[in-house]
């Protein structure tokens, strides 16, 4: 496993692919199948296609940001109400106008690094276990977002719709900002030094401390990569629904779902091995069964069950061949 | 951890004392909010409103001792809260306000508590699923299934012998008034519940493995078997705790949400480390009492209740913060 998932694996990656792989084509395949044979529609029909990413890139950005955070050996469950905190600020800031785009852009860009930093700080100098410091900071977004504002706020100019409606030729600009996305996730863990440090710190903070990594620097840019994500994915949404409302976050489950992406796409949940492409592929099995139970027309509490089932069913499959103990 | 070493030698009452005396901050912050609340209203203290405070406590406290099993062994339960709303809208739904059902009915809801707790305790033992994400996907499960079996909105009722636990009292006690039956109940299982902690070796043993596993396991302890065993009284909590808030607060399909999170805040609060290995049962019982008094206090001081939210989130942290600043300065390297 440590071989593929390693930052200098990337030659071995050629020779092997990981499982979540083989776990996505398998889903895709039965999914394929599955509708053929009972549901509506042509499964792998463009729109179909489309469809399946438009779903993944909310979950997908945000999941590649939590990546980064479970990585280091910790994990953000503030992801969801930042992502609330975000779009609704957007949309109240810009009231439709074109040219208070910057101003808003820039004001929760600092909301959402100011609470990464600090996430940072609860979990590094305070000592906070990071399930408690990031849920802590979760409910203080709460509710400082429901005291201000109880419905949809404001709202975002045509020109900022582009986000989640333009196409630059045929390429809807979603699937684009997606791919930027994990680009850039994917290039930062692979190619920098900053990159490299997380899998040393997540593998073993003290080793790399002795090594002369400055580890509580690189667990805080880890959170605040991981917020800069959900603000990313905050916008993306305004964008989507045209306006910010207070529960758009929590109600997308974005905190949870997003640990269970990432850790189903094979990065550990103690940290140090895995990678943003396996993500990629979490979420994109989670798309894949979302569209395949609308098409064979399963309820969404039926859904709910099989996905819960999915989740341990994944991640069992992994823990079983890692053979390795767990908490 | 220095309680379980003095075992042998000391009587076991006084490692529980000693054990409470180590925690003891959460139980000053208890006496000053409470002390705070009767200073806003004095009327707090007598009897009848304090049985009533307690009597709303006792869902959150039954929780959280049932998560410290879990917790202290290294793990985290969140299907908690889920559950809860399973049993309450399951009940409803078996029972359809007749009393007649009841008893078969309680004794189904511990049929799927037993079967939950077994099931996140074998996956997370035998398949090596981590724990969060095992229970995070019961989570996900189990309030699809609560959602599935009652098409989204509740249906039936909870016959009033079964909502007794949560809502029926015991008229003209002396000195007392008014006693609850949650009272009653809530007294019974947390005097169950610290034997089990700390006069039994279950408590000691899943100590043990949270504290180190591999250790544990050489030791000679079936670490599966205390590992199962915690997460059925986490599940077994769920349920009791389930059945009492049916009873107070009636039938609604997101009773339960939430609840997990307040449980592990409770038992954190009350001292326990999270990754496990430490934690106490008169502790953890107080801090869930605590968080209680907190929301209580919000109230009376007339926040807007987003605001308690907020609030909530920075004492949660602080009083972790707290724990960990308490710990590294005692040399300690385990944060709280």
């Amino acid at each position: 496993m440590s071989a593929i998932t390693a930052p200098t694996g990337r030659r071995a990656r050629r020779w092997r692919v990981p499982i979540i792989w083989w776990l996505l084509l398998a889903t895709f395949l039965i999914a394929w199948l599955l509708v053929s044979l009972y549901g509506r529609g042509n499964f792998v029909a463009t729109s179909t296609l489309l469809n399946i990413v438009e779903r993944a890139t909310a979950l997908g950005i945000v999941a590649v940001g939590q990546t980064f955070a479970i990585l280091v050996g910790s994990l953000d469950l503030s992801v969801a109400y930042l992502i609330s905190v975000t779009a609704v600020m957007a949309s109240f800031i810009m009231q439709g106008d074109p040219s208070r785009v910057p101003l808003a852009l820039a004001v929760v860009t600092a909301i959402g690094l100011t609470v990464g930093l600090l996430n940072g700080l609860l979990v590094t100098k305070a000592r906070i276990n990071p399930l408690i410091a990031t849920l802590g900071m979760g409910l203080i977004l709460r509710g400082l977002l429901n005291a201000s504002f109880q419905n949809f706020a404001g709202s975002v100019p045509e020109s900022f719709q582009v986000l989640a409606y333009g196409s630059v030729g045929p390429v809807p600009v979603p699937l684009l900002l997606f791919a930027a996305v994990v680009a850039a996730g994917a290039l930062v863990l692979a190619r920098t030094r900053f990159g490299a440090h997380i899998y040393a710190v997540g593998g073993d903070r003290a080793t790399a401390r002795l090594s002369g990594i400055r580890s509580d620097r690189i667990v805080i840019g880890a959170h605040m990569v991981a917020s800069f994500a959900a603000v990313i994915t905050g916008l993306y949404l305004a964008s989507r629904l045209r306006s910010g409302a207070p529960w758009i976050g929590p109600d997308g489950v974005y905190d949870l779902e997003s640990i269970a992406a990432v850790v189903v796409g094979g990065t550990v949940l103690a940290g140090g091995r895995g990678g943003v492409l396996g993500t990629i592929a979490g979420v994109l099995i989670f798309a894949i069964l979302d569209v395949m139970f609308n098409q064979l027309g399963i309820g969404s509490y039926t859904k709910q069950v099989l996905r819960g089932l999915i989740i341990i069913a994944a991640v069992a499959i992994y823990a079983y061949r890692s053979r390795e103990v767990v908490g | 951890m220095s309680d379980t070493r003095t075992a042998t030698q000391v009587p076991a009452w006084r490692v529980a004392l000693a054990a409470v005396g180590k925690s003891a901050p959460v139980f000053l912050v208890l006496l000053i909010l409470i002390a705070w609340i009767t200073y806003l209203n004095p009327r707090f203290i007598e009897p009848s409103f304090f049985l009533n405070f307690l009597r709303r406590s006792a869902p959150l406290m039954i929780l959280a001792a049932g998560q410290l099993f879990v917790v202290v062994s290294g793990g985290f339960d969140l299907s908690q809260g889920s559950l809860v709303t399973l049993t309450v809208l399951a009940g409803a739904l078996l029972a359809f306000g007749d009393p007649a059902n009841t008893w078969w009915v309680i004794l189904v809801l511990y049929g799927i508590g037993l079967l939950v707790g077994v099931f996140n305790g074998a996956v997370t033992s035998y398949l090596r699923v981590p724990s969060f994400i095992t229970t995070l996907g019961m989570l996900l499960t189990l309030k699809g299934l609560a959602l599935l079996i009652t098409g989204g909105a509740p249906r039936g009722a909870l016959p009033p012998n079964f909502r007794a636990f949560g809502r029926a009292f015991i008229e003209d006690v002396p000195l007392l008034g008014r006693l609850p039956w949650a009272v009653i109940v809530l007294f019974v299982l947390s005097a169950l519940f610290v034997y089990l902690f700390h006069y039994t070796v279950l408590g000691k043993q899943a100590l043990a493995i949270g504290d180190n596993q591999r250790a544990a396991a050489l030791a000679g302890i079936h670490v599966p078997r205390v590992r199962i065993t915690a997460f059925v009284m986490s599940s077994l909590s769920a349920v009791t705790a389930g059945i009492m808030l049916g009873g107070f607060s009636g039938v609604s399909i997101n009773v339960g949400d939430g609840l997990e999170l307040e449980a592990i805040s409770a038992v954190v609060l009350g001292g326990a480390a999270l990754l496990g290995g430490r934690g106490n049962m008169p502790a953890a019982l107080a801090g869930a009492l605590t968080l209680q008094a907190l929301f209580t206090l919000l109230n009376f001081l007339g926040l807007p209740s987003p605001i308690r939210v907020t609030v909530q989130g920075a004492i949660i942290i602080g009083a972790v913060g707290y724990a960990a600043w308490r710990a590294v300065r005692a040399g300690q390297e385990r944060g709280a």
